[in-house]
């Protein structure tokens, strides 16, 4: 303990010297040499940063996100708190600060969150473009996640993208020796596996990550999509409707019949059990797997979301952080959102993470940990092929409404209980432009 | 009358308290002030809005203002983080040409009015049973409350994996016992779904409904059921003309207040199918929820909320009238 008081005291003294500015001017000129030195600025004595983020399903993610940020404390003299809260109190929380003015500094945005909240958030323009010229460019999805009428709302901070979790051992009976490449050959290896009481797993249930995942991967890859670049509704396409076809026979033929009924961690418990042969997901049941289920963790593997006519997508949030507009500490929360964002900070960080978080930067395609363990080499990529709800138009507070509306979920649910196809689409064509209106 | 006793009362005590010598009535300019003070308090409006004040505090502060800011975001296109504007009752209409929204309508008052009816008439069936006498009583009795005590996410969670589509133990019973040879998804399908919600419901709430009309049925006097056994009534004429007529008051109150709660549930139907599958377990509570805190938009999400309003309003005037009309 009192190693560390003289190391971030002697950082402290450190910094000053190199930045030539007294306590408390921690301004531009501090600032840049700060960043090249790899520490944190000095703030007047008892200046506060107050964080507020989700739980991760990483503890450990956790547990070094709360080292790094009392690390931040101690060299620039802030009191650092973090308070972690659950992602579905996110929202409320969230609300309320923005409306009473008051509370964290610092708030982890979530998908398209800088769009919905951005009347009160603060630019952080300088930050996001630092580190965007640093690596060469952030993924498109961070930047349209991000980027609200021009300005930077949140510094993207990392993806938590869901691919296909698969029984590699399983796959490999009925031919597969890899993950399959397009929908067609998934849906013939699926149709094997299913036939042997091995089913893959897909929710079509109203929960946040699973359904989504699968709704708008399929309906992009067939062509289909909610609106056009211009924000028109034109989800009543040819794609569309081979892609709810598509669906409605992946369910017969492949899929578990629990799949209405499930929500986000139901697969991974079907998968954990062995009553599932595939599912979408991040690279939570592997983690689990390796950890209380060694065999399964064997056995299984990982596989890109597959090509459709139109190309490969994955369904993504992103994940980022915002300065609130209310803080009086604006100055102190994008010091720490820059130096968090430092290679040495987030490298370790994102080790923490093992593979669960993708970089915002295709610079962490080449981060180490991706070569320690090639089970996790799709998550690695997959930021790529990433999309928003409403691409290929903005992820607006409109995408939001079709989205808590699960109305792209619910065309696919409907379908598989019996609606036509065609109807599906006209029936989520009429609730699109209600949200779009 | 009861005003007229208490008038007198309240005067006398007032002037007993100026006329008492108190240790502070020692120094004299607190004396004064003392004298001034009980002088005012003796004036009956002043001790009266004293009195009331601070439950007008309150009422303004936790009721009234929710209320005022409620309407006010309702007939509002306010957004967080943004300001809003009057657009009248457009809100109110862009809901009734919300197909979601009037399945969550529907939804709302099928599962009140099924679920309280449930409660009722299982409650009944238990207080009669708790009312009889028998070994552990108090035991039995205390223990029935569980389900209304414990918090309702951490029981709901437990019904969640009651109704799992892998694991769900009716399920393995079913199937262990014969009775179904495939695994019935008990939240995959909406009509199903809302069975369950409605189930989980009843079996929550029934606990309040038995121990609210047990204490009311131990206020009958025995004598009168004595005395229609004499006039040859049986046991079914016994509680349809003497126990209901009697226990009628406490009954309609709990009912009274047992929708109101099921008419705002929230919680349990968030936990268990947040609204799905396809939309069809939505309520008011959910669905505003969603639109107001997911999507953003508080005076869209305000206006689905308040659509409680006037039938929660018609139960509270019910209410007043009926218990009025009692006294």
């Amino acid at each position: 303990m009192g190693e560390s008081d003289s190391t971030a005291s002697v950082n402290r003294r450190a910094f000053l010297r190199v930045a030539g500015v007294a306590t408390g001017a921690a301004v531009a000129g501090g600032i840049p040499a700060m960043v090249a030195a790899q520490k944190a600025p000095s703030f007047p004595k008892g200046t506060k940063l107050n964080i507020l983020e989700w739980v991760s399903f990483v503890p450990a993610s956790d547990v070094e996100f709360k080292r790094l940020a009392a690390e931040f404390g101690k060299v620039a003299g802030v009191d650092v708190t973090v308070d972690l809260i659950n992602m579905n109190d996110l929202n409320p929380r969230i609300a309320s600060a923005i409306e009473t003015r008051s509370g964290p500094d610092v708030i982890m945005m979530i998908s398209n969150w800088p769009h919905l909240y951005a009347g009160g958030l603060a630019d952080v323009d300088d930050v996001a473009e630092e580190i965007a010229k640093r690596d060469g460019a952030f993924y498109e999805i961070h930047k349209k996640m991000s980027v609200v009428d021009g300005r930077w709302k949140a510094v993207p901070l990392c993806n938590v993208n869901a691919t296909w979790s698969y029984r590699e051992d399983w796959f490999k009976e009925e031919g597969a020796s890899k993950f399959p490449d397009t929908w067609d050959e998934l849906r013939k290896v699926g149709t094997a596996l299913k036939k042997k009481g091995r089913p893959i797993g897909q929710a079509f249930g109203h929960s946040l990550g699973d359904p989504n995942s699968w709704a708008y991967a399929v309906t992009w890859g067939f062509g289909g999509t909610e609106i056009d670049d211009k924000g028109k509704v034109v989800i009543n396409s040819k794609g569309t409707i081979e892609a709810l076809k598509y669906t409605v026979a992946f369910w017969k033929d492949c899929l578990d019949e629990g799949g209405l009924a499930w929500d986000d961690s139901s697969n991974n418990r079907a998968f954990l059990a062995g009553t599932i042969s595939a599912t979408i997901n991040g690279a939570s049941i592997y983690f689990v797997a390796k950890r209380q289920f060694p065999e399964i963790a064997k056995a299984m593997n990982h596989g890109h979301m597959p090509r459709g006519p139109a190309g490969r997508f994955y369904y993504s949030g992103g994940q980022g952080r915002a300065v609130m507009q209310y803080s009086k500490n604006q100055q102190v929360a994008k010091e720490f959102l820059r130096w968090f964002m430092d290679r040495p900070q987030y490298d370790k960080w994102m080790t923490a993470n093992d593979g669960y978080t993708v970089g915002p930067t295709p610079h962490w395609e080449k981060h180490v940990l991706w070569e320690k363990d090639p089970k996790l080499v799709p998550f690695k990529e997959s930021s790529k092929y990433a999309r928003w709800a409403g691409y290929p138009g903005q992820p607006s507070r409109k995408a939001s409404e079709a989205l808590v509306k699960y109305i792209l979920v619910d065309m696919y649910a409907q379908a598989i209980k019996g609606m036509k196809p065609e109807d599906a689409a006209k029936w989520a064509e009429s609730e699109l432009k209600k949200a779009y209106a | 009358m009861a005003d007229q006793r208490i008038e007198p009362i309240l005067t006398d005590s007032a002037r007993l308290a100026a006329a008492i010598p108190s240790p502070v009535a020692v120094a004299p300019p607190e004396a004064r002030r003392a004298t001034w003070l009980g002088l005012l308090l003796e004036r009956e409006h002043v001790l009266a809005g004293l009195l009331l004040a601070p439950t007008l505090v309150i009422l303004t502060l936790f009721i009234a203002y929710p209320f005022v800011l409620g309407i006010w975001l309702a007939v509002s296109d306010k957004m967080v983080g943004r300001p809003g504007s009057f657009v009248g009752l457009q809100n109110f209409q862009v809901n009734l040409n919300d197909t979601i929204f009037l399945r969550a309508f529907q939804n709302t008052f099928v599962y009140t009015f099924i679920a309280t009816a449930l409660k009722l008439a299982l409650g009944m069936a238990t207080a009669l049973l708790l009312n009889h006498h028998f070994h552990f009583k108090r035991i039995i009795r205390a223990s029935m409350l569980l389900p209304w005590i414990v918090p309702t996410v951490l029981s709901t969670l437990a019904w969640q994996w009651m109704f799992d589509a892998t694991f769900s133990v009716f399920n393995w019973v079913l199937m262990n016992a014969g009775l179904i040879s495939k695994r019935i998804l008990w939240l995959g399908d909406g009509t199903l779904a809302m069975g369950c919600l409605i189930a989980v419901n009843v079996w929550r709430g029934m606990p309040f409904f038995a121990i609210t009309l047990l204490a009311g049925l131990q206020t009958v006097n025995p004598d009168v059921h004595e005395a229609a056994e004499i006039d040859g009534a049986n046991a079914w004429q016994r509680f349809w003309r003497v126990t209901l007529p009697l226990i009628k008051p406490i009954m309609l109150v709990v009912v009274l207040f047992s929708m109101i709660a099921t008419f705002a549930d929230f919680q349990l139907i968030y936990v268990l199918t947040r609204g799905g599958p396809y939309s069809s377990t939505h309520v008011f509570g959910t669905y505003a929820y969603e639109i107001a805190m997911r999507a953003a938009k508080l005076g869209q999400g305000a206006s689905i909320s308040l659509f409680l309003f006037p039938f929660l309003l018609m139960v509270i005037v019910f209410q007043l009238w009926y218990i009025r009309r009692s006294d």
